[in-house]
């Protein structure tokens, strides 16, 4: 039978962790998003699943407990808000550079600094460009919906283990906090050792049986010319994940004039400007991208020879704009809009700045 | 004079003595000369070897020096950020509490960088085993200033002798976590000698049976040299240990 339940964003990344089959959940408390440790702390799952909850001393720490269970084969995930996820970068590179697959929600806040507890997309540029140091990247998925908070987190494991890479769940304060129905997933099973040997042999640390070399998780090579070949693969899996896993919501785009794009919360607020933008007869159309890396370039590309002009609208001062111009190259306008610091555009404003930066 | 035997004569004699445990790799140790990094992990191998834990541990071994560890450890070995290896070690023994999981970290890893992942994961009755070998000083760095170092020594970022009022104390982070209800174990020791080094391996043996016996957190501190850091011969180097560091940093148990 399904399952349907009113929850919050934060609470819904929760229990569907559990309905995953995680492993182990290492978290630091800090707002809009705390909701997810002390639901899972209420939840008791190691009695449900066995799932370890751990309420680490800093997200630095949490982070690096994340490490040492994914480095055992083992689902791990953290979840923070801004500054948290600012701490944890250093692990996220290591992650990266060792190939580790886990989950990281960042349910973002206005910054920079200590900046506010209310939504913002600030932090896009940190999750799609790396955000830690070297070259590498996650995988980021934005959800609109409290439903989509739930369903990315099977979608963003199973993403980290195909690519054995860090995947990134990019929410705001606003998906977090908000209640709507969501449909629950069934209950998996926690992989057994057993299993995880069989699947992750080949580089898990779960202890060097005779019949095989010891496994080594690291992302460190002192000779350049062998960091150089290990970049190159983790480069040449970016491509394949470029190539294979972009994900896109195309809204109203057939004969639209003009073309929103926007994420998460803010495609949410889009959405009631396409019908505002229907009763001034101005055709509007949205693309949401859903990975926002690998960002949907050639969609939009595509779209715009059909289009007189983009608009990007974000929670911030302007960070995935830059994406959208690089992906529609020149060939017609793309201008940026959106408020900041922990304040929300209204539609009606999204409508203002299109006629005033676009359209006139 | 007596004859001198090959290895094959020896071992056709049946006189073997000492075998390299098969938890040590082949490789070469980049360690210095004389520097007790290499005496430290065989130890600790050998330990591993005698319990026959070998398929069931996972080494966690964070930077400084002894970042390359897995290069001679021959079991499952993650490689962890500075300082960050208690954290890891303790997210690997949440989710496999049945395996047998160690740190190996220096003071400058274990004592600065990391000294909250320390604290917090030996408050936690983390059930792992932390070997910390304390050299007093950045070893991998090139010498500079460790937590460690001891008052008016010299190092790169000392370089007129650690001025302990600018600069702070030498710390002593094991009598310190010995303090927490979650350590069941702390003791202090030294590889420079072979009865000493007989003494640390029974040591780090009874930290390995406590984690066993899922007692909490087991800390072994090695006082070790760093020839090179210290600008010394390995035989000056262990002189200088035994009258300088030995005074501030005391053999013995702390705890347990
Ligand atoms: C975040 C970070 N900061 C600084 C360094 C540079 N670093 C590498 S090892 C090290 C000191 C290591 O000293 P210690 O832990 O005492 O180990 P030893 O080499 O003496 O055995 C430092 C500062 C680093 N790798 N990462
Ligand atoms: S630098 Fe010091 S700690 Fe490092 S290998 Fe040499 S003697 Fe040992
Ligand atoms: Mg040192």
């Amino acid at each position: 039978m399904e399952e349907v339940k009113l929850m919050k964003g934060n609470e819904a990344v929760a229990e569907a962790a559990i309905r995953e089959g995680v492993d182990g959940y290492f978290g630091y408390p800090i707002t809009p998003q705390s909701e997810v440790i002390e639901y899972l702390m209420l939840e008791e799952p190691h009695k449900r699943t066995g799932m370890v909850v751990l309420q680490a001393e800093s997200e630095i720490a949490a982070i690096n407990m994340v490490y040492g269970a994914a480095a055992c084969g083992k689902k791990a995930m953290t979840s923070s808000s801004s500054p948290g996820i600012s701490l944890k970068q250093e692990g996220i590179s290591y992650m990266a550079g060792a190939e580790l697959p886990c989950l990281i929600v960042n349910v973002v806040r206005g910054g920079p600094g200590l900046g506010t507890i209310q939504p913002s997309q600030a932090d896009y540029f940190q999750s799609v460009k790396g955000g830690g140091h070297g070259d590498y990247k996650l995988i980021v998925l934005a959800p609109a919906s409290v439903q989509e908070m739930s369903d990315f987190v099977e979608d963003a494991f199973v993403l980290a283990f195909k690519y054995r890479n860090p995947a990134m769940i990019l929410s705001d304060g606003l998906i977090g906090q908000m209640m709507e129905k969501v449909k629950l997933k069934p209950q998996k099973e926690r992989l057994t050792e057993k299993e995880i040997r069989e699947k992750y042999d080949s580089w898990a640390t779960i202890g060097k049986k005779e019949t095989r070399e010891r496994n080594i998780i690291t992302s460190l090579e002192l000779k350049s010319e062998r960091q150089e070949k290990h970049n190159d693969k983790l480069q040449a899996k970016y491509r394949e994940i470029e190539k294979n896993e972009v994900r896109y919501e195309k809204i109203n785009c057939e004969n639209a004039d003009y073309l929103l794009v926007a994420y998460g919360s803010s495609a949410r607020i889009c959405q009631k400007t396409i019908q505002l933008g229907k009763e001034k007869g101005i055709n509007i159309g949205l693309i949401r991208p859903i990975t926002l890396w690998p960002f949907p370039s050639d969609v939009i590309n595509e779209a715009a020879d059909k289009v007189k002009g983009i608009l990007s609208v974000e929670l911030n001062a302007g960070q995935m704009v830059e994406d959208v111009k690089l992906a529609v190259n020149g060939k017609i306008k793309v201008e940026h809009f959106g408020r900041y610091g922990g304040m929300i555009h209204s539609p009606d404003e999204v409508l203002e700045a299109l006629e005033q930066k676009i359209i006139k | 004079m007596s004859e001198i035997l090959t290895p094959e004569e020896i071992i056709k004699k049946g006189e073997l003595v000492f075998k390299k445990t098969k938890f040590m790799t082949d490789a070469n140790l980049s360690y210095c000369p004389g520097c007790g990094h290499g005496v430290a992990h065989r130890i600790t191998m050998e330990v591993i070897e005698e319990m026959g834990i070998g398929e069931q541990t996972i080494g966690v071994a964070p930077v400084g020096c002894s970042v390359l560890a897995y290069d001679f450890m021959n079991i499952d070995m993650q490689q962890a950020a500075h300082g960050r290896a208690p954290a890891v070690a303790t997210g690997i023994k949440r989710v496999f509490p049945e395996k047998y999981v160690f740190t190996y970290q220096g003071d400058g890893d274990l004592a600065a960088i990391g000294t909250n992942e320390t604290i917090h994961a030996c408050n936690r009755a983390e059930n792992i085993v932390i070997i910390f070998i304390n050299n007093g000083i950045y070893g991998m760095t090139g010498g500079q200033m460790a937590p460690t170092t001891l008052e008016g020594m010299k190092s790169s970022t000392s370089p007129y002798g650690r001025d302990v009022s600018t600069m702070g104390h030498p710390i002593k982070i094991t009598e310190m976590v010995a303090m927490l209800p979650g350590v069941c174990y702390a003791t202090r020791h030294a590889v420079h000698k072979p009865g000493l080094v007989r003494k640390a391996k029974k040591a780090i043996r009874k930290a390995f049976e406590n984690q066993r016996d899922k007692k909490g957190t087991s800390i072994v501190e090695i006082v070790s040299n760093c020839n090179s850091g210290w600008k010394m011969t390995p035989v000056d180097a262990n002189i200088w240990l035994e009258e300088n560091m030995l005074p501030v940093f005391p053999l013995g148990d702390i705890k347990g």
